[in-house]
């Protein structure tokens, strides 16, 4: 067998399957009851029976999700544009993002609230945070253009507009494709965690709030159920990001390349 | 383009002809940095057609400062900068300075691009001025798939693309290595005999220098000006022979000493 397929592959699947089957062998032997901790194999159960209102929760946390991230990208893009255009903007605006991003989204959870009805303010939440790595990543993308190359065009008459549709914006696109990697998981995060915190007040219907629910119902397996499609969310969101990244740099970026050896 | 240039005479001249007024002239030029720092101080200087002009001189002299002010890159403090004729260059930096995320030939496009001249129309300014530089068949190459030589090359061929009346290059071999360096300074002189175009080169280096020039011009640092002016007989073809010739020798002897005296009086 190839060094290289074990480490890269084989190494890792068994270490992921030992520990779940030892998760497994644990509840058994011991007989821990299901509602401390219920077997992996009881959480796929409880995923497959449950299917129906899991899938409509889950469909709630995903368009809140990819409803925010776009708002985020929308945003974060118009906001770093215009930090380009006009400099005092930046100054101007900085400082707010700053204070969006610093201050723990739990925190002003809470606070929406009580102004916002509450699936507002869940996307609201799940905005602020997708919001910042966004636009902090496009403004500094769209600064670091190399400096010779604008020596470049200006000595060829280049317009502002050629100038930002041929060098600030591909000189940006892996700062942003960064950002939204980041901002992507955020957004999640942010749904999450403004879902919780509307807790059994709010009307949604997502994930988290499936799981304040079946916790209040002692259902610690469709708690587990809720969980592992969060998880499962979050990595396909990066996935997909990882993905795009790599498809749009591959060709001429060095970090979407492996290095040769 | 900066409107800093002023038109002598809108008509270029007869093919051949020994023109009078220099393709570029540069009077009592001063430019001073917002620091406070004087870049250059006095300077006058001629580039007339067809010349290699080398630019020779310790670090700081302001030789980069001449061609970006040449180039209308940056504004003059004092002075006159005249052209005989529109201003028509091409610029190489010591960077190739290319676009990562494109092609190389979309690359070269560029400045035809800038002109609003699609890629179709451009197509044949493309590709001979790829090969002019020996780099046909690598159109659809990244700039990441490139040895540092080729990347210069492609510089090259985007900045002969437009067909300038005048090529600046600002250091342009001095991150290569000595064997490509060597290689980039034959093939340079073999475009400037088949374009006839009119070089103005930056360099550190007195054996460079007077291997490609027709005249060096040496500059001393802190204010930047002109100090010395020696000719390089552009009769004699450069190659082997002409490294090893006495001439050659005398020229380096006399470039170096020029240069030794520019940072002794500084």
């Amino acid at each position: 067998m190839n060094r290289a397929t074990f480490e890269d592959y084989l190494f890792p699947t068994a270490l992921f399957l030992i520990a779940v089957g030892g998760w497994e062998a644990l509840v058994r032997i011991n007989h821990i009851p299901s509602f401390v901790l219920p077997a992996p194999s009881q959480v796929l159960v409880t995923l497959y029976d449950d299917w129906g209102t899991l899938s409509r929760s889950l469909m709630v946390t995903l368009s809140i999700t990819f409803e925010a991230l776009f708002a985020a990208i929308v945003g974060g893009v118009a906001l770093a544009l215009g930090f380009r255009l006009w400099r005092p903007l930046e100054r101007a605006f900085f400082p707010f993002a700053v204070v969006m991003q610093v201050t723990p989204v739990i925190s002003i959870a809470p606070l929406l609230l009580v102004y916002l009805s509450s699936s507002a303010a869940v996307l609201v939440c799940a905005f602020l945070v997708a919001f910042f790595p966004i636009l902090s990543n496009t403004a500094l993308g769209l600064a670091s253009a190399d400096h010779n190359l604008i020596d470049l065009f200006e000595l060829y008459g280049a317009s502002s507009w050629q100038q930002l549709m041929m060098l600030r914006l591909p000189s940006a696109l892996p700062y942003f494709l960064g950002g939204l990697r980041i901002g992507g998981g955020l957004a999640l995060i942010g749904a999450i965690v403004a879902e919780i915190a509307a807790g059994s007040a709010g009307s949604g219907s997502g994930l988290a709030f499936r799981i304040v629910e079946s916790g209040f119902r002692l259902n610690i397996p469709r708690m587990f159920a809720a969980l592992l499609l969060i998880s499962l969310t979050g990595i396909l969101i990066f996935l997909f990001f990882t993905g795009l990244s790599y498809l749009l740099l591959h060709r001429w970026h060095d970090s979407a390349r492996g290095r040769e050896r | 383009m900066s409107e800093d240039f002023a038109v002598a005479t809108a008509s270029a001249p007869r093919p051949g002809a020994l023109s009078a007024a220099p393709l570029v002239a540069l009077r009592g030029v001063r430019k001073a940095f917002f620091s406070g720092t004087v870049a250059l101080e006095g300077l006058d200087l001629d580039v007339r057609d067809g010349e290699f002009l080398t630019l020779l001189g310790p670090s700081g002299c302001g030789k980069s400062t001449v061609l970006r002010l040449i180039a209308g890159l940056t504004a003059k403090s004092a002075g006159t900068i005249q052209w005989r004729g529109q201003p028509s260059l091409g610029f190489v930096f010591q960077e190739p300075t290319l676009a990562p995320w494109s092609d190389v030939q979309t690359n070269v496009w560029l400045p035809l691009r800038l002109k609003g001249v699609s890629k179709a129309a451009a197509g044949e300014r493309i590709e001979e001025a790829l090969a002019r530089v020996g780099l046909t068949g690598f159109e659809k190459a990244y700039p990441r798939e490139l040895s540092g030589g080729m990347k210069m090359r492609v510089s090259i061929a985007r900045a002969l693309v437009m067909r300038p009346a005048l090529l600046l290059m600002d250091e342009p071999f001095a991150a290569l290595d000595e064997i490509t360096r060597s290689r980039l300074n034959d093939d340079l002189l073999s475009l400037r005999s088949t374009l006839g175009a009119t070089i103005v080169f930056v360099t550190h280096s007195v054996y460079e220098s007077v291997y490609l020039s027709t005249r060096i011009t040496v500059m001393a640092p802190r204010p930047g000006r002109v100090v010395a002016d020696i000719h390089v007989d552009a009769e004699r073809p450069r190659n082997e022979e002409f490294r090893l010739s006495a001439y050659y020798a005398d020229r380096c002897r006399e470039t170096s000493a020029a240069l030794q005296h520019a940072m002794g009086e500084a």
